[in-house]
């Protein structure tokens, strides 16, 4: 149950997309984010789900991965989209039924909302599924170092993500664990009434804050011992280099959101 | 008659993804009533799947697990029953306390079995005796005690339950050999008291050659052997093979032979032994 999780799974590869630059990504997820938006017509729409249909077939990701990632907000999209349809009154009017009334500019605006944020969240899952978490923790630390001038604590704050990112499949797998546990001990956590359920939550929450916390404490202890002191003059294994491809990825991408944009104010 | 028994039992994680990995392959066997078995096999082997199809913690992908006679799955409702026949301790099981006192954790799986508090009571005096944990300890908090101590309230939880079948997934992980000692005797004391039947799981020979009845070998979640404990010795050599450690005493045997020394048998214990070596020596001072 606990394993269907797919948010923040990366899945180690070696296309381009694997390759680029994770300060790149980030960026390019940014201004990708922009391009979905910055048009408000069908063209606009055309250009922006090109362009994520390449990179999802770049990223070399079995596209059912990315179906996995929508599947979960379809119901949501489904509902705000049928709203939309029937509380839209301007334009022209298509179907009418007693009150219900269907206009060409709702089936406009609940169309293109769908359509949008499913290339949003395939397209920025690209992002998350091509990027180890811990490499993603780096580029944003390094995107927002010009903040450290302002004292603002950006490497405590990459640390922190870096380290809640890394321990939520080991907190997963070890909920996963004390309940396989507690069933074996006849708890009932699937099944039985309301209040069974509840009463058994704390049979799992316990052993989980304790181990937790025991967690907490052993890493503090053995990063200490690797003398561990914040960021300053700390130094990395791995440097990121930005190479020719990474300028490519980025040119392109401008060019789409140009394109978008001129699209916009041309149809 | 076989009490539990799987039937081209088939598990497959992740299955859809990259990491699709079958853990347990077309494993068939059977267990009979009353029998200590020692399961083992080296981390990835499949044997911690295997045991968690047992109790039906795990559906398996194909295949069967017949516990006395009944499909398991054939009723999914009664899944529950089939936890409390076939009790499962996992790894490090002090990870899954979580009562006040100790008493009441151990009476945690009693009484999810909707037992009386009277029978609840003298479920957990007699396991708490018979795993060691004396009675003053019982109305203390079990997370004070020490990390065996732990254990052994985490193990009596689930025997308390008092299962047909019970499980022990590396029960003496991360203990000194003194504290593996006493576990293992405990465990063997409550087996000989009740007559259930016992599977111990363990990566390590040396801890279960000396008691068990039978021992189930796993490899790559297959089952590389499963027969008497004497006669899985006699293939030592592929054992070491396949990547897994014989008792100390048995690669003792093994390089005697080859120096030509052959007893003639697999020894295991360090007991035995000691017999033939005496033994022999009396023969030769006779001649």
């Amino acid at each position: 149950m606990l394993k269907d999780i797919t948010i923040g799974q990366y899945f180690p590869g070696n296309s381009i997309i694997h390759r680029l630059d994770p300060r790149f990504k980030l960026v390019i997820t940014l201004l990708f984010i922009i391009m979905l938006f910055s048009g408000g017509n069908a063209v606009c729409l055309g250009i922006g789900a090109v362009y994520t249909a390449a990179v999802l077939l770049l990223s070399g990701i079995p596209l059912k991965m990315y179906w996995k990632s929508v599947k979960p907000l379809l119901p949501f999209l489904i509902i705000t989209a049928c709203l939309n349809l029937m509380f839209v009154r301007s334009g022209e009017v298509l179907w009418e039924w007693k009150a219900l009334k269907i206009t060409d500019a709702g089936l406009n605006i609940s169309l293109f909302m769908i359509i949008r944020i499913v290339l949003l969240i395939m397209g920025s899952s690209v992002l998350t599924y091509t990027t180890s978490p811990i490499t993603l923790t780096d580029a944003i630390e390094r995107l927002l170092s010009p903040l450290k001038k302002l004292k603002f604590p950006v490497h405590e704050l990459a640390m922190m993500m870096s380290i809640a990112l890394r321990f939520i499949p080991t907190l997963i797998e070890e909920t996963d664990k004390i309940m396989s546990a507690q069933k074996a001990r006849g708890a009932e956590i699937d099944s039985g009434s309301f209040g069974q359920r509840a009463k058994n939550l704390a049979a799992i929450l316990v052993p989980l804050f304790v181990s937790a916390f025991r967690r907490a404490d052993e890493l503090a202890t053995a990063m200490e011992c690797r003398c561990y002191h914040g960021g300053k003059g700390r130094t990395r294994l791995r440097q990121m280099k930005a190479a020719p491809r990474d300028y490519i990825a980025l040119f392109i991408t401008i060019i789409f959101l140009a394109a978008v944009i001129a699209a916009g104010r041309m149809f | 008659m076989a009490i539990l028994e799987t039937q081209e039992l088939t598990y497959t994680y992740s299955v859809g993804t990259p990491f699709e990995k079958t853990a347990v392959d077309h494993v068939s066997l059977s267990i009979e009533e009353g029998e200590m078995i020692g399961v083992i096999g080296h981390t990835g082997s499949g044997k911690s799947t295997l045991i968690q199809h047992f109790n039906g913690l795990l559906t398996p992908s194909s295949g069967k697990v017949i516990l006395d006679g009944r499909d398991i799955w054939a009723d999914k409702k009664k899944i529950r029953d089939v936890r409390f026949k076939v009790g499962l301790v996992f790894q490090y099981p002090e990870y899954q306390i979580f009562e006040e006192t100790v008493y009441r954790d151990i009476a945690f799986g009693p009484k999810n079995m909707g037992l009386s508090d009277t029978e609840i009571k003298r479920r957990v005096l007699e396991t708490a005796n018979d795993i060691g944990l004396p009675e003053e300890l019982l109305e203390r908090s079990p997370f004070e005690l020490s990390g065996g101590q732990k254990r052994r309230v985490a193990i009596a939880g689930v025997m308390a339950m008092e299962p047909r079948v019970l499980i022990l997934d590396e029960p003496a992980a991360g203990l000194d050999p003194a504290g593996r000692e006493l576990i293992f005797s405990h465990i063997r004391a409550y087996h000989r008291r009740t007559g259930n039947t016992t599977l111990i799981v363990s990566h390590s020979m040396e801890d279960v050659a000396s008691f068990a009845d039978r021992i189930l070998v796993m490899n790559q979640g297959k089952v590389f052997c499963f027969d008497e404990t004497e006669k899985v010795f006699a293939r030592a050599e592929e054992i070491t093979k396949i990547g897994l450690d014989v008792p100390q005493i048995t690669k003792v045997f093994l390089e005697l032979k080859r120096r030509g020394f052959d007893f003639g048998k697999e020894v295991y214990t360090v007991d035995s032994a000691k017999e033939l070596i005496l033994r022999r020596l009396s023969e030769r001072k006779g001649l």
